[in-house]
């Protein structure tokens, strides 16, 4: 029964001091933020590898995703007589929710993962000590710009999300299944605010985008140094990523668009 | 003699397990200093005391006078600058190229125009034999080679002291004895202080000025390499010969294998 | 830490691309198209009950959208909602006893207001007021008039 106690203990004093470390860690990264300015090479670096190479994924889920909520929508809402609707629905699942959601999702799993293996692979092979023995601070040479990279990219790629996801389902719902075009775009505009649907969405993906990349590069600086540490690792930043995506989502929406 | 660094009564050790219990230790200036010991005394702990990558527990480290555990992140930036360190897995940036490599302290470091970045790095390079492989990328070279570029990155700076970990290690003898005589030639042309941790008696003996060995976390002999080869310590005699029992046992202490297997006694 | 011209350019038209996107989204969102300066002229009218009616919704005269709404407030004077709809000065011939009634597009769609015209020679101007309105449908107040009508029924 002690024994049991004991390793409640241990655990839950092993969780504060992670969480500890990761606090501390988030305050150095924001401390090597302003350097960056001096040096833009290091961003595009990672604007590259972080939200060009993410491009593709993003854009396909997007185009699928709108094309299913099209047809979802659609055989839904003409039960009802409301195929009319289609656009409103479509619109502010998009913008609202599933594009900053699915993107932080998807950006952890594509980029947020490559992003904590290729620090903690830099750990295991002794770079980031070289680093720091060649008297340059690997926390703002190697992670601020990742991490800066991650929060510029998140946004941009949810509005890439949901705009090409709201043009597929604007394909199948007036290209195929007869909704009326005009209206649909006319919907859109008296329907769908620009401050409340639009742009609390993209603050959401800022959200995600510090959360995520946090995630990530503080359990590629924080890996055991060993091949099996980097894959877990790498498991624990999808994982709490994703996790921390959906709570913060559901944080987030209640904050804004009220009701609790 | 004056003395680069100096530990006074270090104790560090990892979660439970104690790696440094009271090290006491001088590495004269100017000269190659070599400590060994066998696999698991914290030699590579040792060089990050140094650095600074590690803080120790109790006692201090000075290094050219200052304390290293005290000093704020901008002086330990500075200290650090005098100093080159060559890793065992040569700890070069994977995704440059070796020119980028070796000019990357210059470039972190220094406003040098781009040219004489070149030309400084040619030097280097030349200095360890690999200026034929300044646009490889690391992941083509060989492992000897790979130790060779990161020397020539930790001398790139000019530092005051080098440290080797283990920088005999997993060479050919062929690689190995390259590496064993550049790092002998570059002390001799620079007159730095050189620190190496290693466990290859012969390499580390025909090169050092004075060799320390440490166990169980403590200095247990030092002196030059033709004392302790006269050394009449038993245990000294077969680390340096290499025997697989001795006063070091072949066992890693443990109770009888015979109540292992439940034979009784008696 | 050579960053190639490539990357670049691919960095610059990821950025570039996220930017046209959110352009495209405020563009097609906040009415642009709507608010270049289009003449209109302004009428109010009254209704005992809006129900879901919102500033933007359209101004229909037979399906056609002829205007929108621009403001709907409770007047305290009249007791009454008064609804300010703006309509385009090219629809200038609606007579003054011309009707507006909300109407809901669909079951659950947005509410907007439909006009009838009248038969009167004289027409609505600036500031005119139409005096025939036809408050929304309220679910809650039909369900209740049906079940009066079903009970009195009942007791003829």
């Amino acid at each position: 029964m002690v024994n049991l106690l004991a390793n409640v203990g241990v655990w839950w004093l092993e969780i504060l001091q992670r969480v500890g470390r990761g606090f501390l860690f988030f305050i150095q990264i924001l401390t090597g933020l302003p350097a960056l300015l001096m040096r833009p090479g290091l961003l595009i670096k990672e604007l590259y590898s972080v939200g060009v190479l993410s491009l593709t994924i993003i854009l396909v889920s997007g185009l699928f995703v709108g094309m299913v909520l099209g047809l979802q929508f659609f055989m839904t809402l003409s039960r009802f007589g409301a195929e009319s609707a289609l656009s409103v629905t479509v619109n502010l699942t998009l913008l609202r929710e599933l594009g900053p959601v699915v993107t932080a999702l998807l950006f952890a799993g594509r980029a947020g993962s490559a992003l904590t293996a290729e620090i903690g692979l830099m750990k295991t092979t002794e770079q980031l000590s070289g680093m720091e023995m060649m008297a340059v601070d690997p926390v703002h040479r190697v992670i601020a710009p990742r991490f800066l990279a991650s929060v510029i990219a998140m946004p941009l790629l949810a509005v890439l999300f949901s705009v090409v996801g709201i043009l597929s389902a604007w394909f199948i719902g007036a290209g195929l299944l007869g909704v009326d075009s005009g209206s649909f775009w006319a919907q859109m505009q008296t329907s769908v605010d620009w401050y409340n649907d639009a742009m609390n969405g993209i603050y959401k993906s800022i959200v995600f985008g510090i959360v995520v990349a946090w995630i990530a590069v503080f359990e590629g600086y924080d890996t055991i140094p060993t091949s099996e540490g980097v894959g877990r690792a790498t498991t624990r930043t999808v994982v709490n990523g994703s996790l921390a995506v959906l709570a913060l989502d559901f944080i987030l929406t209640s904050l804004m668009f009220g009701g609790i | 003699m004056e003395e680069y660094i100096v530990f006074d009564d270090v104790h560090f050790s990892r979660g439970q397990r104690k790696i440094f219990n009271g090290m006491n230790l001088a590495v004269p200036k100017g000269k190659t200093t070599a400590i060994m010991g066998p696999s698991g005394t914290g030699k590579t702990t040792l060089l990050k005391l140094i650095g600074g990558l590690l803080m120790p527990e109790q006692g201090t480290v000075h290094v050219d006078g200052k304390s290293v555990g005290q000093l704020g992140h901008d002086d330990l930036f500075t200290l650090r600058k005098s100093m080159g360190m060559l890793f065992q897995s040569g700890a070069l940036l994977t995704d440059e190229s070796v020119y980028e490599n070796v000019a990357y302290p210059l470039r972190e470091h220094t406003k040098l125009p781009e040219p004489m970045l070149r030309d400084l790095v040619s030097m280097k390079l030349e200095a360890v034999g690999l200026r034929g492989a300044i646009d490889m990328m690391p992941s083509e070279l060989s492992g000897g080679m790979a130790r060779r570029v990161a020397l020539a990155r930790s001398i790139a700076l000019d530092p005051d002291l080098i440290m080797y970990d283990e920088p005999f290690t997993g060479l050919d003898p062929i690689t190995m004895s390259t590496v064993v005589t550049l790092i002998k030639k570059l002390n001799d042309a620079l007159g730095i202080t050189s620190l190496m941790v290693s466990h290859d008696v012969a390499e580390t003996l025909s090169i050092a000025d004075y060799c320390h060995i440490i166990s169980d976390g403590k200095v247990v002999v030092s002196g030059t390499p033709d004392e302790l080869q006269q050394s009449d310590s038993e245990w000294v005699q077969q680390f340096l010969q290499g025997r697989p029992d001795g006063p070091a046992p072949f066992h890693y202490p443990t109770a009888p294998i015979a109540e292992d297997l439940g034979v009784k006694h008696g | 830490m050579r960053t190639t011209r490539t990357q670049e350019a691919w960095v610059g038209l990821f950025v570039i691309l996220g930017i046209i996107a959110l352009f495209a989204l405020a563009l097609k969102m906040s009415n642009f198209s709507s608010y270049k300066k289009e003449e209109v002229y302004r009428v109010n009218v009254y209704f005992e009950n809006v129900g879901g009616l919102r500033a933007r919704a359209p101004v229909t005269l037979s399906g056609v959208k002829v205007g929108r709404v621009e403001e709907v407030a409770y007047d305290p004077e009249e007791l009454e909602a008064k609804v300010v709809l703006a309509i385009n000065s090219g629809t200038n011939f609606l007579p003054i006893d011309t009707s507006a009634s909300i109407y809901t597009a669909g079951l659950l769609g947005e509410q907007y207001i439909a006009l009838e015209p009248g038969a009167e020679d004289e027409t609505l101007k600036d500031g005119s007021k139409i005096r025939h309105s036809q408050s929304a449908m309220v679910l809650e107040e039909l369900v209740g008039q049906v079940l009066v009508n079903l009970t009195s029924g009942d007791e003829e």
